[in-house]
């Protein structure tokens, strides 16, 4: 089994599969659309409509690049509000249509610069937590890579939250958590090690709620074993997801997220 | 449910004990402090209530009794939920310890005091975050008590007011603290969805977890003047972008002009203000001229 050290060098790897590689190969006549009628269309998230085993679905992922071309081009997967306001833009489309959501996550976090605050990165996230929480169609969240904090929770407010084997889900990176709380970024080590921000380890505590095989070194060594356990896993899940009515949807969603935190009392 | 039932009544003008931890500007009375914006030293007792620097009028950080004490109506408060402790999910080293520390410095129990009270007569749901409790930090607590005051609130049909005041997520109870900002929002959202009335204050600092959730979730939403209001934390950014940030850069002059916030108000007229948004919307649509 892998440390934690390994599975963050597996993470950051820029051969690491990205969203449009599982979309493309896991749904059907993915078609893409862009923008968020606002301000602009951010590349670091991709989104569209498509089938899944024949049944229509919404389809939205945060897109980082294999090269540093690519990676230019979508912001090495930091998501500006824009970015947010797409993907919500989206969702709600496919609460019109009745369609069930995906998304695939993988961000070191929202992208951090003067014109994510001027357009309301804060506000972007916000909106759609609320709006996810209530939205009336089945959501399942796949964390493909990282899983960056308020920049992954913004699309990760989900039914079902899923994890690579190979994915990591934090508060904030190990690097930041060692320099934030004990001043010395060379401690990033027992930082990861202390943060519990592995698939298994999220899994044992209930954040999460499934743990997608991956081969050892990374899915880019066996692509099709976890695009097809994805697949298998998604028609599986929204066949359960699909039989509760709008309100035991929501209700389950709602406590789900209630019961998450540790306290006396 | 019990919890709901049980009321203790707080004096709203507690003594705030005598060391005040370092990062926030220490007000003691008989005492020289600088202000923060200014950088004049003004004498603690011209302050007054209101705790706003006499020479550039900037509202100085206050802590949740100061806050309480200008803002609800005498005698109406009482707190909810007051017996939620910490707890380190984690084995975070020395964190019960830290937090043992923060309640006896500052004589409160975690970064949020929520309870029910009156403004200008209007009965509402207020949360208080407190800056001196660790930045503010939401962990487990304030995510708790706030989703509880979110959940009591659209129980008993009542408008919620929080005052914001956080550094964002508490690190010591990693991703715990994360999923609270989408507890809290799913317990706004079902607030919402009831036809009830939210106001958010935002006031310095108010960053990172907190902005991305609950603080900008408000149907109305207010600032104090000056208040630094952001998602991101000004170092990260200028190590992202690698350049200085323009003057007011994060401020609610700034998120105002940017569309963001409803209003700043000075604090002065903050608890009219709120008075008069609560009376507005407690008025039903029916009651015509
Ligand atoms: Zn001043």
């Amino acid at each position: 089994m892998n440390t934690v050290a390994d599975i963050i060098k597996i993470v950051r790897k820029t051969t690491r599969p990205t969203s449009l590689e599982y979309i493309e190969h896991i749904f059907d006549g993915f078609v893409e659309f862009h923008g968020d009628r606002l301000f602009a269309d951010d590349k670091a998230v991709v989104g569209g409509i498509a089938l899944l085993n024949g049944m229509p679905v919404t389809v939205i992922g945060i897109q980082k690049g294999h090269t540093i071309e690519e990676n230019v081009l979508r912001n090495f997967g930091s998501v500006h509000p824009e970015g947010y306001r797409k993907a919500l833009r989206l969702m709600k489309q496919a609460e019109k249509f009745n369609r069930p959501v995906i998304t695939f996550i993988n961000t070191a976090g929202a992208f951090c610069g003067i014109g994510a605050e001027e357009r309301g990165q804060g506000e972007a996230i916000a909106r759609n937590l609320i709006e996810m929480s209530s939205l009336k169609v089945p959501i399942i969240s796949i964390i493909i890579g990282e899983g960056g904090s308020g920049g992954a929770i913004a699309l990760a407010l989900a039914d079902k939250v899923w994890m690579l084997e190979n994915s990591v889900y934090s508060i904030l990176s190990p690097e930041g958590f060692a320099s934030i709380l004990w001043k010395d970024v060379k401690r990033s080590g027992e930082a990861a090690e202390l943060m519990k921000m592995t698939a298994r380890d999220l899994l044992d505590i209930e954040i999460i709620d499934k743990v997608i095989k991956e081969h050892e070194d990374g899915a880019e060594n066996d692509f099709d074993l976890t695009a097809n356990e994805i697949k298998l896993s998604l028609i599986e899940e929204f066949n359960e997801l699909r039989s509760f009515s709008t309100d035991e949807l929501l209700q389950k969603r709602y406590e789900k997220f209630r019961n998450m935190g540790e306290y006396l009392e | 449910m019990n919890i709901f039932k049980k009321k203790t009544y707080v004096p709203i003008n507690i003594q705030r004990p005598d060391d005040e931890p370092a990062q926030v500007p220490i007000i003691k009375d008989g005492m020289w402090t600088k202000c923060p914006k200014c950088e004049k030293t003004i004498y603690v007792k011209e302050l007054s209530d209101h705790k706003v620097c006499v020479v550039c009028k900037n509202p100085f950080r206050i802590g949740v009794n100061e806050r309480l004490g200008i803002t609800v109506d005498e005698n109406t408060f009482s707190e909810l939920f007051a017996n939620i402790r910490t707890k380190n999910p984690m084995n975070f080293p020395n964190y019960e310890k830290k937090i043992d520390e923060v309640c006896k410095k500052t004589g409160i129990q975690e970064a949020v005091i929520s309870g029910e009270c009156e403004i200008n007569g209007e009965k509402c749901i207020i949360c208080i975050m407190d800056s001196n409790f660790i930045m503010g930090s939401m962990g487990s607590v304030v995510g708790e008590k706030i989703t509880r005051s979110f959940e009591h609130a659209t129980e008993n049909n009542l408008p919620i007011v929080i005052f914001t005041a956080s550094g964002g997520a508490r690190m010591q109870e990693g991703i715990n603290s994360l999923m609270q900002m989408a507890k809290i929002s799913a317990a706004a959202a079902r607030h919402n969805e009831k036809g009830l009335l939210y106001i958010t204050v935002l006031t310095d600092p108010t960053t990172g977890g907190v902005t991305a959730s609950f603080a900008m979730q408000g149907d109305v939403i207010l600032s104090e003047p000056n208040a630094l209001i952001g998602f991101a934390g000004a170092r990260v950014i200028e190590n992202t972008i690698k350049q200085k940030l323009p003057e007011g850069f994060q401020r609610a002059e700034f998120l105002l002009e940017h569309g963001f916030i409803d209003k700043i108000v000075k604090r002065e007229e903050l608890k009219n203000t709120i008075g008069n948004i609560l009376k507005i919307h407690s008025i039903g649509g029916e009651e015509v001229l």
